[in-house]
């Protein structure tokens, strides 16, 4: 009897165990639930990521399957000036427009803070630079950056304050203010919005007791709001930057990295050599060559964003 | 070290008035308790005494100095708060110091002064902790610290122990009374429960819908309540109310629901047959022979003493008896009210009646 069921049970349980396994384990079964987020992000994120980094080591063109060249691309970049312009041209976009979106968005988020008419009304429309599709807010920007018919050429030649119009995307000091003021534009309702968010969660009656210690309006703002809003500060600083340094949209549309280069970015560059001109693999290294710069980014972040001391729980002694 | 004087203080938010005109003396030293429901305006008063809200009419004066148009920090008083508002990003030493910081008094002034409200609060071993890493007994007495180091003419506690659970409650309560008894410095103390402003007071302040309902000691609100909120609402259980009719024939007597007869000590003068409420606390009910007819309907011991709700003409009252009587649920007694300790409002303005 025994010799019997036996091999009658065996065959039975091996056939359904590697099924029923990859069914039923638990540790399977994350791995499902884990693969559709997985593959969306191998093939869109890691993918290209990669692709992108070997290609930059090769002499690809459109249409041309290329060969590995080793750091060809990159010693013909270290020896173009148009590239290290790019870059000082990114290092300044960001810099500057990162600078300012902080300061006015923190001053925007200070403002709807404090009790007003249409509070909810005014706070809604802080929002909408960062509602309205940046291609749009783009070329709204070139009509009213334009050499013939800006607008704020026309209201200051009523004025009497100029006699001829501003070459406004022609000059490239003047490009450059111009695309950093459209990037701030429609940057500073993130920053406005999130820090408005983090001021939220201050408790009124942490000014109240500032105020009764004896605290001005700005000593609270020293002592209680800015050291409580620095972690939400680093969060928003962080993406603002990132979102700085990789713009595309807005110079493609107002500027093409015009005039003589003066506004072009690294992305815009890279656009420009990659995709209009060809070659894919310079254009590759360019784009690689932001990933170092992008990484010192996230890294002050992540010193930034570590927990802070007072944030940290029950830990004793 | 002051007194502070509340005169007809008036408050209105737009045109909704909730504070109707509130005269409070309060002495020097004085541990002056405002309780009274949410929303009698209480915290507000609280809030104008530090400066938070501004005063509609009315003054409020600290020492000699009428306050209205004085900055909160000028006012030279200290606040406790609900939630204790501790800054959660400074140290204990940091958040008790933080006032002698904004006053630029030197870091041997503020070490030596938070070292000594440290000391007096058992702290001292916390002093280089986050709030975060604080129990809420602690983050209590570090909030009382904050006031302390200031060494301010007036402390304002608001709600202080309502965070807190029911066993560290009262502890917290003997604490701040005993540091009362030590700094003797001039407290106002809003609270909504009745035993923690019977407990700790000098002075209670009753406060009802904008008003002060009575002002006195504990004992003196206990015994004499000026009307029938301050009597339901000091005292726990509450007092019992029995509405019905004074009768003077030769005896005074009190007929209640159903005509049931209570007894009085006195009837106050010429008030045969109004219509009055008959109040009676549940520690002044005895079992006796010439007692009310009483139906029980549920007994709650509690050791000490013991709880019997119970049917009287008709009424639920509730009586506390400390001797241990054999009562069950359906059990007929005899309830008699002690006269002497019997308080009779008026039915229509619920003031006071007898003596």
């Amino acid at each position: 009897m025994a010799d019997v069921a036996i091999p009658r049970a065996k065959p039975q349980m091996s056939e359904d165990s590697a099924w029923i396994q990859l069914k039923h384990n638990r540790n399977w079964l994350g791995f499902w639930f884990m693969v559709p987020a997985m593959a969306f992000l191998i093939f869109f994120l890691a993918y290209p990521l990669g692709l992108g980094i070997w290609l930059s080591f090769t002499d690809t063109r459109i249409g041309r399957v290329g060969h590995f060249v080793g750091t060809e691309n990159y010693e013909w970049l270290w020896d173009d000036s148009i590239f290290w312009l790019s870059v000082f041209n990114t290092l300044l976009y960001t810099f500057v427009a990162s600078a300012l979106k902080f300061a006015i968005g923190l001053y925007l988020a200070l403002l709807l803070n404090e009790n007003m008419p249409f509070k909810a009304m005014l706070r809604a429309m802080v929002l909408i630079p960062f509602i309205v599709p940046t291609v749009l807010s783009a070329l709204a920007f070139w009509w009213i950056f334009d050499s013939q018919f800006s607008i704020i050429s026309w209201s200051l030649k009523h004025l009497g304050l100029i006699n001829q119009n501003i070459n406004f995307l022609g000059d490239t000091t003047w490009a450059r203010i111009c695309v950093i003021f459209a990037n701030i534009w429609r940057g500073v309702p993130f920053v406005a919005i999130t820090l408005l968010a983090g001021l939220q969660t201050v408790s009124p009656s942490l000014y109240e007791a500032a105020t009764l210690d004896g605290a001005t309006r700005w000593q609270n703002f020293r002592y209680i709001t800015y050291p409580l809003l620095t972690p939400i500060i680093a969060v928003v600083m962080t993406f603002s930057v990132l979102f700085t340094f990789t713009d595309f949209q807005l110079i493609w549309a107002m500027t093409r990295g015009g005039p003589v280069n003066a506004t072009h970015l690294m992305a815009t560059l890279s656009y420009q050599r990659a995709i209009i001109a060809g070659q894919l693999g310079e254009g590759a290294a360019i784009s690689s060559a932001m990933i170092p710069f992008l990484l010192a980014a996230i890294m002050v972040s992540w010193f930034g964003l570590q927990r802070r001391k007072w944030q940290q729980g029950e830990s004793n002694d | 070290m002051s007194s502070v004087q509340i005169r007809d203080v008036r408050k209105s938010f737009g045109n909704f008035e909730v504070l109707h005109g509130v005269t409070i003396p309060i002495e020097d030293g004085q541990f002056v308790v405002l309780v009274g429901p949410s929303g009698c305006g209480k915290s507000t008063l609280l809030r104008m005494l530090a400066g938070l809200e501004n005063i509609t009419s009315g003054t409020i004066s600290i020492g000699d100095r009428v306050v209205n148009n004085v900055q909160p920090k000028e006012r030279d008083i200290a606040m406790v708060f609900q939630n204790y508002a501790l800054y959660p990003h400074m140290t204990v030493a940091d958040n008790m110091g933080f006032s002698l910081k904004l006053r630029n008094a030197g870091s041997d002034e503020i070490n030596k002064r938070v070292k000594r409200a440290a000391e007096i609060l058992a702290l001292s071993p916390l002093l280089d902790r986050y709030p975060r890493q604080l129990s809420g007994g602690q983050r209590q007495r570090v909030a009382m610290g904050r006031a302390i180091v200031r060494d301010p003419q007036v402390f304002l506690f608001d709600e202080p122990l309502s965070n807190l659970d029911a066993k560290l409650r009262v502890a917290m309560r003997t604490e701040i009374k005993e540091l009362h008894q030590r700094l003797k410095t001039t407290t106002v103390y809003v609270t909504h429960d009745q035993i923690e402003a019977m407990t700790m007071a000098d002075k209670i302040v009753v406060m009802h819908d904008g008003i002060v309902e009575q002002m006195g000691t504990p004992l003196e609100l206990y015994d004499k309540p000026d009307n029938q909120f301050v009597a339901g609402f000091i005292g726990s259980p509450a007092m019992n109310f029995l509405k019905g009719h004074v009768r003077v024939n030769g005896v005074a007597t009190f007929e209640g629901p159903n005509g049931v007869k209570l007894p009085l000590k006195t009837a106050p003068v010429a008030s045969d047959g109004r219509p009055a409420v008959y109040g009676v606390r549940p520690e002044h009910f005895t079992i006796a022979d010439d007692g009310a007819e009483a139906e029980i309907i549920v007994v709650e011991p509690t050791g000490s003493e013991t709880q019997v709700f119970a049917k009287l003409g008709g009424e639920q009252v509730v009586a506390v008896f400390r001797e241990r009587h054999q009562f069950n649920p359906g059990d007929k007694v005899r309830l008699k009210p002690e006269p002497s300790l019997v308080h009779l409002f008026d039915d229509a303005t619920g003031k006071r009646m007898n003596a």
